[in-house]
């Protein structure tokens, strides 16, 4: 599927083992929060990159003890409407202080893609067959934003400010 | 872009550069989703947040716009607009809502580029009215001129549009949310019925904070607003409404839209274990990155600094002649003129409820005189009241006669502010697919039979609100009287509540009896009334109290006597 980054389709270097498939321990995986729950020491001493993917309900707290096992966290959106993915990259930023990458996964669509940037994703893994242009003209369409973005640290005294193009 | 020079008005947060081009984007970035829809891009599941949280809803018969009005304060430039719109683009009127916004009812979806297009002229547009957002935020409607106020809401109601515009964090929530402000002694927002109730007060020391209500609502299940922080001062007020948003984002339930609104999770959680979670998320949140600056507040005070009162005495002494000269007039200040805390100023309800018409409803013609008489009489500005109604706020008491009588001249005199002709109504199965039974020919109905305006005020403050279905956007949970329509195997049936309150004495009404038929409700609500009379001790027993004092054995009695 295409990855989004930075407005652009771009390489996943990243790939998803199923529940049940063997590890691979030579290149970048995400396995599900339920298998690393389940099978966390078989990662014991592992050196690729290891991601995490956690389920809709699943939030922020649930994965915060193991961050610094974790280059990735995977969030999915089980329905684009079903908003809980934001609040969790948002906790996983500020609240539990994590730096990896933050991927959207599952039901998004590109006119959401501001606001996943803005409370802390990194990449956006979107449909086969999305429209790319979508997808980049949503990050530049609205150029005010009137709240501090995860990586603002200026205070609400500039309740609107102007955006710069990744906002 | 042609954008029409606000001019000289009082109490209206003006846009600058910034506000104007945001709208002018979202204006854009609709017309781009528009195209995408019909290029088959957007399926049609999520096409539809993205019309709602643009104001675009599908009714029965039509597409209805729903046009923000923030906190319900405009300018009379921007009610001229909204009347052109009205006339151009719908049948020549405008529906007044709960909400304090505009909405259109018989819209067509391709006309909505170019509305929205002519309301940015007037720094208007329909954002966030619908869709799983923070809607637009509400305060009472007498802020800014109201004796008893302490806090002016409008300058936090202005900060709050500003940060739920577009919020990354919170558009997608689990359901829609609510926000009303009042910052008076006397509670005309209803703030314990609203997802957050926000009283704003001031400290010993003169500050201004927040006591916190959350989880009140109506709708299916109705829940009071529960106390959940007493005290938030005022540069923590985003800090701390940001951990609420964020303990419901997370924790609210997604699995059924009728149990998806915060209530339900303050409820199922339980208070203590929901405050903890707000708090503990305020804790961290409390801090440089989330502090509203005092800076801020002062400059957002700025736009709603007092207009320019003249020097008057106390009281018009051509006000008591004309008073003297013609009852009529006499009636309509003693029930629609509220005290203003500037002297010889008064604040004017504009009742848009005439005896049988439409609740809330205003033809474009007479959009055109309110703002014409807000110009001449109000500094130019007006506002909308959640129970329907237009408010001129400042307007000289030298000058009430002459304002009431050019609003007698178009059917805008009537005199029954907070009486039972002042009835809320849903639109009901007359435009709403939700409905399940018509609330507008009954609100006709009862407001016909109470038409004489000396009956009204004989029988004094008493609320009727009507919903045409259990989501209850009639209100009737916190009406002295509530009526809901209920479907009983295809036929309109009115069931009937008494005590409902939506002050800060907040109570639900409670069942009377078995629902009745749209012709036997208005006789029941009359013999309701007539109970009220026999029984009350005196003028100054209220409805509510003498409902209190003898409990609902006599009124059932009577309506329910021959079965």
């Amino acid at each position: 599927m295409p990855l989004i980054e930075n407005g652009r389709i771009g390489e996943d270097a990243w790939s998803f083992i199923p529940d049940g498939e063997p590890v691979p321990n030579d290149r970048p995986v995400i396995i599900s929060f339920e298998r690393w729950q389940a099978e966390r020491a078989s990662f014991d001493g592992r050196n690729a990159k290891l991601g995490v993917r956690l389920k809709g309900g699943t939030l922020a707290g649930a994965i915060a003890p193991d961050l610094d096992r974790f280059a990735l966290v995977a969030v999915e959106f089980p329905k684009f409407r079903d908003g809980r993915g934001f609040s969790t990259a948002r906790e996983l930023r500020e609240r539990y202080g994590y730096a990896g990458e933050i991927r959207a996964v599952g039901h998004v669509i590109p006119d959401q893609y501001q606001f996943l940037v803005r409370t802390g994703f990194t990449s956006v893994e979107a449909p086969e067959g999305t429209n790319p242009e979508s997808w980049a003209n949503a990050l530049t369409e609205i150029t005010i934003a009137f709240q501090p973005s995860i990586d603002d640290t200026q205070p609400l005294s500039l309740l609107r400010r102007k955006l710069g193009v990744a906002g | 872009m042609n954008h029409i020079a606000p001019g000289a008005r009082a109490g209206i947060y003006h846009y600058d550069e910034i506000d104007r081009r945001f709208v002018g984007e979202r204006v854009e970035q609709f017309r781009r989703q528009v195209e995408r829809r019909l290029s088959g891009e957007l399926t049609e599941e999520e096409f539809k947040p993205i019309r709602l949280m643009n104001g675009l809803y599908l009714q029965l018969h039509a597409y209805m716009l729903r046009i923000a009005v923030p906190y319900g304060v405009m300018s009379a430039v921007q009610l001229r607009k909204l009347a052109e719109i009205g006339r151009t683009y719908d049948k020549g009127y405008g529906h007044f809502t709960t909400r304090q916004n505009l909405q259109y009812n018989w819209i067509k979806l391709e006309d909505t580029p170019a509305i929205l297009n002519a309301l940015a002229d007037v720094d208007m547009h329909a954002l966030q009215t619908s869709g799983n957002c923070v809607r637009n935020v509400t305060t009472d409607q007498f802020v800014g001129a109201a004796k008893d106020e302490v806090v002016d809401g409008r300058v936090y109601a202005e900060i709050l549009r500003q940060w739920t515009s577009l919020h990354p964090e919170f558009t997608y929530l689990p359901r829609k949310f609510k926000i009303a402000i009042s910052g008076a002694a006397s509670d005309r927002a209803a703030v314990r019925v609203h997802d957050v109730g926000l009283l704003a007060r001031r400290n010993e020391a003169g500050e201004a904070g927040f006591t916190f209500y959350v989880g009140g609502g109506l709708g299916r299940s109705p829940f009071i607003g529960k106390l959940v922080r007493e005290w938030v001062a005022e540069e923590d007020f985003v800090a701390y409404l940001e951990a609420i948003l964020r303990v419901y984002n997370q924790y609210g339930r997604r699995d059924n839209i009728y149990k998806a609104r915060i209530k339900i999770l303050v409820h199922e959680l339980g208070l203590e274990k929901f405050k903890a979670e707000v708090e503990e998320e305020f804790a961290r949140l409390r801090g440089p990155k989330y502090r509203l600056d005092p800076a801020i507040v002062a400059e957002i005070r700025t736009h709603f600094a007092p207009p320019p009162f003249e020097d008057l005495p106390e009281t018009s002494s051509a006000l008591e002649r004309a008073k003297a000269e013609n009852p009529a007039f006499a009636n309509w200040v003693a029930v629609n003129v509220a005290e203003h805390k500037a002297p010889g100023y008064a604040i004017a309800t504009i009742s848009l409820k005439p005896p049988g018409g439409i609740p809330g409803d205003a033809s474009c013609d007479q959009m055109d005189v309110i703002a014409d008489l807000a110009e001449q009489y109000s500094f130019g500005e007006l506002r909308v009241s959640h129970v329907q109604n237009i408010v001129l706020a400042h307007v000289k008491q030298d000058e009430l006669y002459a304002l009431w009588q050019k609003l007698d001249a178009v059917n805008l005199g009537t005199a029954n502010a907070g009486l039972i002709g002042d009835i809320i109504a849903c639109p009901g199965l007359d435009y709403c697919a939700l409905a399940n039974a018509r609330a507008i020919p009954l609100a006709q109905a009862i407001s016909a039979r109470f038409a004489d305006p000396l009956r009204q005020r004989t029988i004094g403050e008493l609320g009727i609100k009507i919903s045409g279905c259990i989501n209850a956007c009639g209100h009737h949970h916190v009406a002295a009287i509530g009526i809901l329509g209920v479907d009983k195997k295809g036929t309109e049936f009115y069931q009937i509540t008494v005590g409902g309150d939506p002050t800060l004495t907040t109570a639900i009404g409670d069942i009377l009896g078995p629902a009745v038929t749209e012709h036997e409700a208005v006789d029941a609500i009359e013999a309701i009334v007539e109970v009220y009379l026999a029984n009350r001790t005196g003028e100054s027993e209220r409805f509510l109290d003498t409902l209190a004092r003898v409990g609902h054995g006599p009124f059932k009695e009577r309506i329910y006597a021959a079965d």
